[in-house]
């Protein structure tokens, strides 16, 4: 067992700070919202989740394409990571939109491009995970995991093109212009893009303290597996 | 290897041997067909498909039935291969890997669209209502084409795990709805006579998705059967 490397240590304690200060910022530094007052609250958080989300899935689509080439199995550890980690974020992303949507659209859930597509996303890994669940063969396992990860993010990008076709979405585009039919869209003061320029790197940061956290998870869970396989022999 | 068969004659190869087989057992087509009509009868008494309701949903109603189908279609023409060692055979044949892909899709592709082909004039016949145009069938070629492109690397893949019967819908439904949204949106304007010029950007796009899907597919393919 190999100990906590330092610069681990020291980056928990950085993602540590760095995410209290984030929520500080959102609660004290951000003014609140004129119109929708403290539930736009949610908006950094929501951001930062949601980019969270799309990069986990990016890098375990790039995972899959090197694993595939290199068949190392370093690679599908990285891969399989970052798409639990992403599943997770993206799900904090769609909970707080809904808690947002529910006061401002009226509603939790509307069949918006945005929302459609994230929950697509979300089903599209939880497939992932289910066709690794169901093979036993580790090396079968990483290749198919690979190539799963590969197509659904090929997917994912399409799904979305397709509904914004012929959906004007409601959903606001805070950096750049909204749509015409957009509801809740909202100009950012100084102080509010501070806040969200600052809670996007701390995400980003918590995103590779925990990716390197599940990684070693994932080494100590493989060597126990090794052990096991010794101990029948 | 030096004795290695040519691409195309490998593709026409597998296909051929499906077709045979098919017509010498008739399960998969038939599977497929019984099945579609009872997706149809399901749709019938859950959507209550009056007239007036009928109009917007025939599109969406056909192409769940197909793909309903496809599901099995793909599920059955894989299975037979790996159930009987049949894949090892194939893999193990001096020829391109990617051949046997698109032999195998190419033979999925044409059992959809014979399924697709009985379905569209028994739903006409059962709601009195010609469907049948050369929009539409355009749009199924291309709309199965591309579910056919992934589905049969899906479910190459799902056979080969524990789970595979639960495996392949749910792995192929997520990747597959841009196809779907696509189809049922052309197949929707040409049932309700929407002109075709202003049709003409769901069927490129769809044309895009077939090509997408299916490069994608014969690249990661050989990634799925090495073993």
């Amino acid at each position: 067992m190999k100990n906590k490397p330092k610069f681990l240590k020291i980056l928990d304690i950085i993602t540590i700070i760095s995410f209290v200060m984030a929520t500080l910022m959102v609660f004290f530094y951000a003014p609140l919202e004129r119109v929708m007052g403290a539930v736009q609250k949610v908006f950094y958080f929501h951001v930062s989740a949601g980019w969270v989300g799309m990069l986990s899935f990016m890098i375990a689509a790039i995972a899959g394409i090197v694993y595939l080439i290199k068949k190392d199995s370093k690679w599908d550890l990285i891969g399989y990571s970052a798409v639990e980690i992403g599943i997770a974020f993206t799900m904090i992303n769609v909970i707080t939109g809904s808690i947002w949507a529910r006061p401002i659209w009226n509603s939790w859930w509307t069949w918006d491009p945005r929302l459609t597509t994230a929950t697509i996303m979300e089903l599209v890994y939880f497939a992932y995970i289910m066709l690794r669940q169901g093979i036993d063969d580790p090396e079968r396992r990483n290749r198919f995991s690979a190539v799963y990860a590969i197509v659904g993010f090929i997917s994912v990008p399409l799904t979305f093109f397709s509904i914004r076709i012929f959906d004007r979405t409601i959903h606001p585009v805070v950096i750049g212009a909204s749509g015409a039919s957009a509801v809740g869209s909202f100009d950012m003061t100084p102080l509010m893009l501070q806040t969200l320029l600052f809670s996007i790197p701390v995400f980003s940061i918590l995103f590779v303290d925990l990716m390197w956290h599940r990684i070693r998870l994932g080494q100590y869970s493989n060597e126990i597996e090794e052990l096991k396989l010794r101990i029948q022999d | 290897m030096e004795h290695k068969t040519s691409f195309f004659k490998a593709i026409k190869a597998v296909i051929w041997k499906d077709l045979i087989a098919e017509l010498r057992s008739k399960e998969l087509v038939s599977g497929m067909l019984v099945f579609s009509l009872l997706v149809i009868f399901i749709f019938n008494f859950s959507l209550e498909l009056s007239p007036s309701t009928r109009a917007s949903v025939t599109a969406g109603v056909l192409w769940v039935t197909i793909i309903f189908a496809g599901t099995i279609g793909l599920n059955r023409s894989m299975a037979v291969e790996k159930d009987r060692g049949c894949l090892d055979g194939l893999l193990l044949a001096p020829v391109d890997r990617t051949a046997i892909y698109f032999g195998k899709s190419i033979a999925n592709w044409i059992f959809m669209l014979i399924v697709a082909a009985i379905i569209l004039p028994v739903y006409s016949l059962l709601y009195n209502n010609n469907v049948i145009s050369i929009g539409l069938i355009f749009v199924i070629l291309l709309g199965s084409e591309g579910y056919v492109a992934i589905g049969t690397l899906l479910s190459s893949m799902a056979v080969q795990a524990r789970t595979r019967d639960i495996l392949l819908p749910i792995l192929l439904f997520p990747v597959v709805i841009p196809i779907l949204i696509a189809s049922v949106k052309a197949s929707n304007g040409f049932l309700t006579g929407v002109p075709f010029n202003e049709l003409t950007n769901w069927i490129y796009l769809l044309a895009a998705y077939d090509v997408i899907f299916t490069s994608v597919a014969f690249m990661v393919f050989d990634a799925v059967v090495e073993e």
